[in-house]
């Protein structure tokens, strides 16, 4: 038997910052995966980033995460999402080779301290005292550790569906982990079935790219990582067909034969990431849906077309794709098709990602009913951070959803639980003016560092971007005034009142651009820093704003519910509020305000009981 | 948790006296004094007795059970005789019982909203609703207890929730073909919601409502003010006197006419020299009551008085009197001539100028966060960031939450509860 402070289950983007976060923090760590050669692999497009999805990658990379820099190792076109709006909805998007990607993912785990990475099957979990003591693996090995965090993906109970074809496995040619979904049903864990799909492999030497249009990278500088410092693969381009009548009609026509639509699949699927089938039945008045040919590396032909992932049957997938434009002659390398997994009831977590039936044992990703490579890496950090802490006997750094995505995520899993795979957007950050993607390492990068989370390399970056700010803070606390300006050439009303440079960059008038000239040679107005300050100045206002709503907000999160708070003993919360708050046990009356259906009355009941206890205790 | 009481009707010595119970131990009481507890919500003939099986009194018992009582919990009414003695030891028989106590004013309405029977809104409605005293104040509390702000700001935090997923939709899916623009009439539909919340604004406050219509009676001293006053309060309030400046400071009375509460102000005469130091704080006053009054009867010299006022020619008994040449009114207090003409003219401007039956009149704290909401879409119509246009909808959405109570903190049901009197 081998002893470890924590074990992960599975290889994906979870399980490897959930794995990298403990060993960077120091413990010793055990990441277990069916095939170490496919650690670090992504299964499904071949994208990082994107809206809401960028600031989370920015925040693991905050933490000195993998994906961020792993993205940037893989990198082969970078774009801005939403660059035309408010920087807080700036949206980092890459497009990474496989190979590229896997190979910087696992070099990054080899230099990753005490982390042993062990093959095989993690087979059952190991109980002793209703905790979770460690993994039995399939070959009969015991691993032992006080913190145990699956993440197991679609594998738990993985079925895949393509047509009439019905595969066991998480990924197509990959095992599914049976044993151990049947053990968690045994255990009584709330679980459901959610799925996914992915679309079909394209040969791109059979695609007459000369008549599409081409989406190229973005000529900025801009990287996913703050450690990159700057981009280092050929940027190659994407281009852009779409579906037309002719393959609306052909996929129309064989509903019947779609697992979706025959009933072999009842699972719920992401509503932001529809098959084809469900796109064309769904909103049949469209004449054409966007797809994007995405090439899946700079040493192989195989494309990605993002838009219409699909179950149906081969035959009709290759039938439907040579009916657009570009695609006339294209040949298939691997179908495209569905997967339902296991996942659990995110209630059943506490926000530190851990199973409050089975302590010691913590959850990360799709297992949460979450869908996404940065979802899951987020949670791979939180689970893996949260477990070290527990393991180590440090305090948990301070995630709230005033200072990060993750938090949010975490938050909103934890509370509300899932009915479609859960996918992070900025709409569901209501202080998204302040979590920018472009600020990650400023709101959480002090956190990171406490709880020493942090590799040597970043925390140099880190201390040389702290001592620069303070630079920028004596230089913006310099008083000049419009004439001044207007003297080194602004467009300003003549004006002698005097105001702080810091001033002037949130002046409508002025910004960045005037106050430039009188900035010393150690503050560079292009910089990365120079951009965040003054988006800070802009979103200033607002901000202030916010801060009244956030002190009502810690008010209510200072009243503490408790872990065994008796929502059932509170009179006259309905059998409805107290079932929702039951299954969510928010902690705090902030929390519970949260939790979705519960009225205000219900708040109020809640407040008035809990006040009560309080008092009487 | 504890089982409250108390007199639910007016201050003994009365006719009848009501007492009202609330919580786990009602059933209990009822026990306790009546010897059993009654069909649910069918009042009985009751013999009621302490601990010591001495008889209090002979009167009625009721018992609501919850949770559909009005308070949500078990509730008891004992019906006795109004008098003193008699309620007073029925309510030391009832402290007597284990967890039973006196009610804090408003309690038994904070119950009822602790325990979901009312939202915020509603509550504040129904304290309006007590300490109606006018058939216009009734009429607007019932409306507000009914629900009919709730309605209203909840149809406008719904309009804003389908503007905010509009932008939403914008900011997140902006990569997605499927995904237009914000819609041709976005803009538009601010501009609906902005106007219908400044007509809301623009109404008669609740304070009118509860405060009454306030008139001021100004002009320089020995004018014939508090002789008028008086006439139109029906009582001496305002010592007169042919004395300039003996009315030296601000005396406000409120009347009922016709089912319209009236606020009449009496003050000092307005003159610039002779005054004393005292009259001329008064004086002072005059002028701010003048600034606060929603009408000005003015007395002094044709055309010098506010905007606005109207111009009265008082004393017309008086040989001597100044004449004014197009008066609104002309009149004697002394003599009541042309007094219902003018109390006529009150009634229908008053009338005109308060919350209309039934409509929901607003209170200070639900027009500052009306404010604050109608703020916040003036700002969202003038973005051009869809992000800051978003922001603003959030923060207008905020303030309808508030206005809800779906944020209710402590000191916001403190200040809409304290108001209550006991036993409500």
């Amino acid at each position: 038997m081998r002893e470890f402070d924590i074990i992960v289950v599975g290889g994906g983007h979870a399980g490897c910052e959930a794995a990298a976060a403990a060993a960077r923090m120091g413990a010793r760590v055990a990441l277990v995966s069916f095939d170490p050669a496919r650690i670090g692999a992504m299964s499904c497009n071949p994208a990082i980033g994107g809206l809401g999805k960028g600031h989370l990658v920015r925040e693991v990379d905050a933490f000195d995460g993998l994906i961020g820099r792993a993205a940037d190792a893989a990198a082969i076109h970078y774009r801005m999402l939403n660059r035309s709006k408010g920087s807080a909805v700036h949206g980092p998007r890459v497009q990474a080779d496989r190979r590229l990607f896997l190979a910087a993912i696992q070099r990054m785990l080899g230099e990753q301290g005490d982390l042993t990475i062990i093959g095989g099957e993690a087979a059952e979990l190991r109980l002793s005292g209703g905790r979770v003591t460690g993994v039995m693996l399939a070959s009969g090995e015991a691993l032992h550790a006080p913190a145990t965090v699956l993440c197991t993906g679609t594998f738990l109970g993985g079925t895949l569906f393509r047509g009439e074809e019905r595969l066991t496995g998480g990924r197509i040619g990959e095992d599914a982990a049976h044993r151990l979904a049947s053990q968690m049903r045994e255990a009584d864990l709330p679980m459901a079935r959610l799925k996914t799909g992915t679309p079909p492999r394209l040969d791109g030497r059979t695609i007459d790219w000369a008549r599409l249009p081409e989406q190229a990278s973005d000529a900025e500088h801009w990287t996913m990582s703050a450690l990159t410092p700057q981009r280092i693969n050929p940027q190659v381009f994407c281009a852009i067909t779409r579906t037309n009548a002719r393959t609306h009609a052909i996929i129309a026509d064989n509903l019947d034969r779609s697992p979706l639509f025959t009933g072999a699949i009842g699972a719920a699927g992401p509503r932001y990431c529809p098959s084809i089938e469900d796109k064309i039945h769904r909103f049949a008045d469209r004449d054409g849906h966007q797809v994007f040919l995405e090439p899946e590396g700079l040493d192989t032909a195989m494309v990605y077309p993002n838009g219409i992932s699909t179950s149906l049957p081969a035959d009709v997938q290759l039938a439907f794709l040579r009916t657009m434009d570009g695609l006339e002659r294209v040949e298939m390398t691997v179908p495209g098709y569905a997967v339902e997994y296991d996942h659990i009831d995110p209630r059943a977590l506490g926000p530190d990602l851990q199973l409050r039936a089975l302590p010691g044992l913590y959850c990360a990703g799709q297992i949460n009913g979450t869908t996404g490579y940065e979802e899951a890496a987020a949670q791979g950090l939180v689970a893996g951070m949260h477990a070290a802490c527990t393991v180590l006997g440090r305090a948990a750094p301070a995630l709230d959803r005033a200072n990060s995505y993750m938090a949010v995520m975490v938050d909103d899993l934890t509370l509300h639980g899932v009915s479609e795979p859960y996918r992070m957007l900025t709409a569901r950050a209501e202080y998204r003016l302040r979590l920018r993607a472009n600020n990650a390492s400023t709101r959480l990068t002090p956190l990171a560092l406490a709880v020493g989370c942090v590799g040597e390399e970043r925390r140099t970056w880190f201390g040389a971007r702290e001592a620069a700010r303070g630079q920028w803070d004596e230089a913006l606390s310099r008083e000049v005034s419009a004439n001044e300006l207007r003297a080194m050439g602004s467009a300003m009303r003549a004006d002698g009142a005097r105001k702080r440079l810091a001033e002037w960059l949130a002046h409508p008038e002025a910004g960045m651009a005037a106050i430039a000239p009188l900035l010393p040679d150690c503050c560079d107005p292009d910089s990365e820093l120079a951009q965040e300050l003054a988006e800070d100045a802009a979103y200033a206002p607002y901000l202030t704003r916010q801060d009244a709503e956030l002190r009502d907000l810690s008010a209510s999160e200072a009243l503490l519910l408790g872990d065994g708070f008796p929502f059932a003993e509170v009179p006259g919360l309905s059998n409805e509020m107290v079932e929702r708050l039951s299954a969510a046990r928010p902690r705090n009356l902030s929390a519970a305000g949260r939790v979705r259906g519960v009225t205000p009355a219900a708040l109020a009941a809640l407040l008035v009981h809990a006040r009560r206890r309080s008092i009487a205790s | 948790m504890d089982t409250i009481f108390a007199l639910s009707s007016g201050a003994p010595p009365a006719g009848i006296g009501i007492i009202r119970i609330t919580g786990p131990a009602a059933r209990a009481a009822l026990q306790a004094l009546v010897g059993r507890v009654p069909e649910p919500r069918r009042a009985v003939r009751a013999d009621l007795r302490n601990a010591a099986g001495e008889l209090l009194d002979d009167g009625l018992a009721l018992f609501f059970p919850g949770p559909h009582s009005v308070s949500g919990e078990d509730m008891a009414e004992l019906h006795c005789h109004g008098g003193r003695a008699v309620i007073a030891a029925v309510e030391a028989a009832l402290a007597a019982i284990p967890g039973c106590r006196r009610a804090e004013p408003g309690e038994f309405t904070r119950r009822a909203f602790a325990n979901g029977r009312i939202d915020l809104a509603e509550a504040e409605g129904l304290g309006d609703l007590l300490s109606a005293e006018t058939e216009l104040q009734r009429r607007s509390a019932v409306a507000m207890a009914g629900g009919a702000l709730s309605r209203q700001a909840g149809g406008w935090r719904e309009d804003v929730l389908g503007l905010s997923a509009e932008v939403e939709a914008v900011l997140d899916f902006a990569d997605e073909d499927d995904v237009a623009g914000l819609s041709a009439d976005f803009h538009q539909r601010i501009a609906t919601l902005q106007s219908a919340l400044a007509k809301a604004l623009a109404a008669p406050h609740a304070e009118m409502l509860r405060e009454g219509y306030r008139v001021a009676i100004a002009g320089p001293p020995n004018a014939g003010k508090s002789t008028l006053f008086n006439a139109l309060v029906e009582s001496e309030a305002a010592i007169t006197a042919a004395i300039a400046g003996t009315t030296r400071d601000v005396l406000v009375r409120p009347v009922a006419i016709e089912g319209i509460a009236f606020s009449f102000v009496d003050m000092a005469g307005l003159r610039d020299e002779g005054a004393d130091e005292i009259e001329t704080i008064g004086i002072a006053r005059a002028g701010q009551e003048i600034a606060a009054a929603d009408l000005v009867l003015w007395l002094g010299p044709e055309g010098e008085g506010p905007d606005g006022a109207w111009e009265i020619a008082a004393q017309c008994d008086a040989a001597g009197s100044p004449a004014k040449s197009s008066p609104d009114h002309r009149l004697s207090a002394v003599t009541g001539e042309g007094m219902d003409g003018l109390r006529h003219a009150l009634i229908a401007h008053a009338r005109a100028a308060m919350p209309k039956a039934g409509a929901a009149a607003l209170n200070q704290r639900q027009r500052a966060l009306l404010g604050d909401a109608a703020a916040a879409l003036h700002d969202a119509s003038a973005m051009r960031d869809p992000l800051l246009v978003a922001e603003n909808l959030r923060l207008a959405r905020h303030c309808f939450d508030r206005l809800l109570g779906n944020t209710a903190t402590e000191d916001v049901l403190d200040a809409v509860f304290g108001r209550f009197c006991i036993g409500k």
